[in-house]
C-alpha cells in the first residue's frame, strides 16, 4: 500500500528547510569572507592581484555551479582516493561560488565609490586600510545592500541543485516524499511554497532597503 | 628658508604638457594666489605639491626636505599640507564631527575626546559650531565647503591649499567661504589659492602667480600684476575676466 502525502511528511518536508538555510548561510558566510578579499583585491594598484582574482572570478561564473559540485564530490575521491561527505563538499562548492558572485558585487559596489572619496581621505593622511575601512567601504556597503540580498535569494534557491549529490535539504526531502508517495504534484507545490515563504521576505527587504538608501543618497526614481 | 619650494617641475598627461619646469617657492605666513585659465595647469600644481599628482621631473621641498614619494612620505607630509576641493569631498556617510575628527584620530592619533574639542574649535572658526552633529547633504554648498575648510585646519596643516573652492558654489554663498579665507589670510596661514575670485586675489594675496600653458608667465604682488601686465597673455586674460573698459580702473586702479 502506499503511503499518501499527510501530516507527517508535510512536517519531513518542512523539517528539511533548515537544511536548507543552514548550506545557504555557511555558503553565504564564507562566501562573504571569500568576496570581500576578492573585492579588495580586485580594486588594488597590484595587477597581480587583479589578474588571479579576475580569473577566479570567471572560472566560478562561467560554469555551471553543478559542475563545481560533482568536482568537489567526486574529485577528491578520484583525486586522493578519499570519499567526502555531502556536507562538506556542497559547503565548500557553495561557498568559493558565493564567493566570486559576491566579489563581484563588491567590486562595482567599491569602484562606484567616486574616486575624489579616496583622494580626500589620502589628504587626510589616512593609509590605505584605513582609507578602505573608514571611508570607502561603509559607503559601498549601503550601495551593495539591495544587490547582496538579491544574490542571497538566489543562492538560496540554488542550494536545491545540491540535492543531486543526495544531500537532503528541501528539495531532496520533496523527491524522497515522492518516491513514496508517488504524488509530484502535491508534495513539488508545497516544497515551491517553502522556498517561496523564505525568499519572498529577503526580495521585499530588499526593495525596502533600495529605497531607503535611495532616500538617503537623495535618488528619486520613478517607479 | 622658503617653507615650500617648487624646482623645476613638469608634469604631462598623454601628450598634453600639463607643467613645463615650474619654479615657484613660498615662505611662512605668505599668501599666493594662482590665476590663469582652465587648463593652464593650476590645478595640476597643486595636486604635485601634496602627492595626488606625481611629477615626470622636477623636485619639490617641504621645509627644506625632499618630499618622498613613498606612502609613508606622502602621509607625513600630508599631515602639513592641508587641502580644500572643488567639490567639497567631505564623507557622506559621516557627521560632521565625524568628518572632522577622522583624520586626526586614525592618522594624527590624537585621542576622540581631544578630537572633538578640536572639531569645536575649527567649526566656531567657520561659524558653524551649531552643524556639528549634522550630516553633510543637509548643508549649503557654502556650509559643506566651510566644513571642509574645517576639516583641514583641524589638522593644523603649516601650508594650506585651495584648488577653485568657491568654483562650483552659487554665486550668494561665495561671500561666506570667502569671509573665512580672509579670516585666515590675516592669522597669518600660509596659503597657496587657485582661484577665479580676482577681488579676493587682489584683496588678500602677498603674490600673484599667472599660468600660462603650463607655465607660470608672471609673478609678483597683485597690484603691480593688475595694474601693470608684462605680458599680452596676462593681458588679454585680465581684459576677459574683468567688465569692459572704465571698469577696470575702477575695481582695480
Amino acid at each position: 500500500m502506499n503511503r499518501t502525502f499527510e501530516l507527517s511528511e508535510f512536517l519531513f518536508v518542512v523539517a528539511a528547510v533548515r537544511w536548507t538555510l543552514l548550506l545557504s548561510l555557511v555558503a553565504f558566510l564564507g562566501g562573504g569572507i571569500v568576496g570581500l578579499l576578492i573585492a579588495i583585491m580586485r580594486t588594488t594598484h597590484n595587477r597581480a592581484l587583479r589578474l588571479v582574482t579576475a580569473g577566479y572570478i570567471q572560472l566560478f561564473q562561467g560554469t555551471p555551479v553543478l559542475m563545481q559540485l560533482f568536482l568537489f564530490y567526486y574529485g577528491f575521491a578520484v583525486l586522493f582516493d578519499m570519499q567526502v561527505d555531502a556536507w562538506p563538499a556542497v559547503a565548500l562548492a557553495f561557498t568559493l561560488y558565493s564567493g566570486a558572485f559576491l566579489g563581484e558585487i563588491w567590486r562595482g559596489s567599491i569602484q562606484a565609490i567616486p574616486r575624489t572619496q579616496w583622494e580626500a581621505s589620502a589628504c587626510l593622511s589616512l593609509g590605505y586600510v584605513q582609507q578602505l575601512r573608514f571611508v570607502i567601504l561603509p559607503q559601498a556597503m549601503r550601495i551593495s545592500i539591495p544587490p547582496t540580498v538579491g544574490f542571497l535569494v538566489q543562492l538560496i534557491k540554488g542550494t536545491s541543485i545540491a540535492s543531486i549529490i543526495g544531500f537532503v535539504e528541501l528539495t531532496r526531502a520533496g523527491q524522497l516524499m515522492v518516491n513514496v508517495t508517488f504524488q509530484p504534484m502535491i508534495v513539488y507545490p508545497v516544497v515551491a511554497a517553502l522556498y517561496f515563504a523564505v525568499c519572498w521576505p529577503l526580495s521585499l527587504l530588499s526593495r525596502f532597503l533600495e529605497r531607503r538608501i535611495d532616500a538617503d543618497l537623495g535618488i528619486k526614481r520613478h517607479l | 628658508m622658503p617653507i615650500l619650494a617648487l624646482n623645476g617641475i613638469s608634469k604631462r598627461f598623454g601628450t598634453h604638457i600639463a607643467l613645463d619646469d615650474v619654479s615657484l617657492s613660498i615662505e611662512t605666513g605668505e599668501v599666493v594666489a594662482i590665476i590663469g585659465r582652465s587648463g593652464s595647469g593650476k590645478t595640476s600644481l597643486l595636486r604635485c605639491i601634496n602627492g595626488l599628482e606625481v611629477p615626470d621631473s622636477g623636485e619639490i621641498l617641504f621645509d627644506g626636505h625632499r618630499v618622498e614619494r613613498s606612502r609613508a612620505g606622502l602621509r607625513a607630509l600630508r599631515r602639513e599640507i592641508g587641502i580644500v576641493f572643488q567639490s567639497f569631498n567631505l564623507f557622506p556617510h559621516l557627521t560632521v564631527e565625524g568628518n572632522i575628527t577622522l583624520g586626526l584620530t586614525e592618522a594624527k592619533g590624537v585621542p576622540l575626546e581631544e578630537a572633538r574639542k578640536r572639531a569645536r574649535d575649527v567649526l566656531r572658526q567657520v561659524g558653524l559650531e551649531d552643524k556639528i552633529g549634522a550630516v553633510p547633504l543637509r548643508l549649503s554648498g557654502g556650509q559643506q565647503q566651510r566644513v571642509a575648510i574645517a576639516r583641514s585646519l583641524a589638522m593644523q596643516p603649516r601650508l594650506m591649499l585651495f584648488d577653485e573652492i568657491t568654483s562650483a558654489l552659487d554665486p550668494e554663498l561665495v561671500g561666506e567661504v570667502i569671509n573665512v579665507l580672509e579670516k585666515l589670510a590675516t592669522d597669518g596661514m600660509t596659503m597657496i589659492l587657485v582661484t577665479h575670485e580676482m577681488g579676493f586675489a587682489r584683496a588678500a594675496a602677498d603674490t600673484l602667480v599667472f599660468m600660462h600653458e603650463g607655465r607660470i608667465r608672471e609673478k609678483g604682488p597683485p597690484s603691480r600684476l593688475f595694474a601693470a601686465p608684462v605680458t599680452t597673455e596676462l593681458a588679454n586674460f585680465i581684459d576677459a575676466i574683468l567688465p569692459a573698459g572704465p571698469h577696470i580702473s575702477h575695481v582695480f586702479g
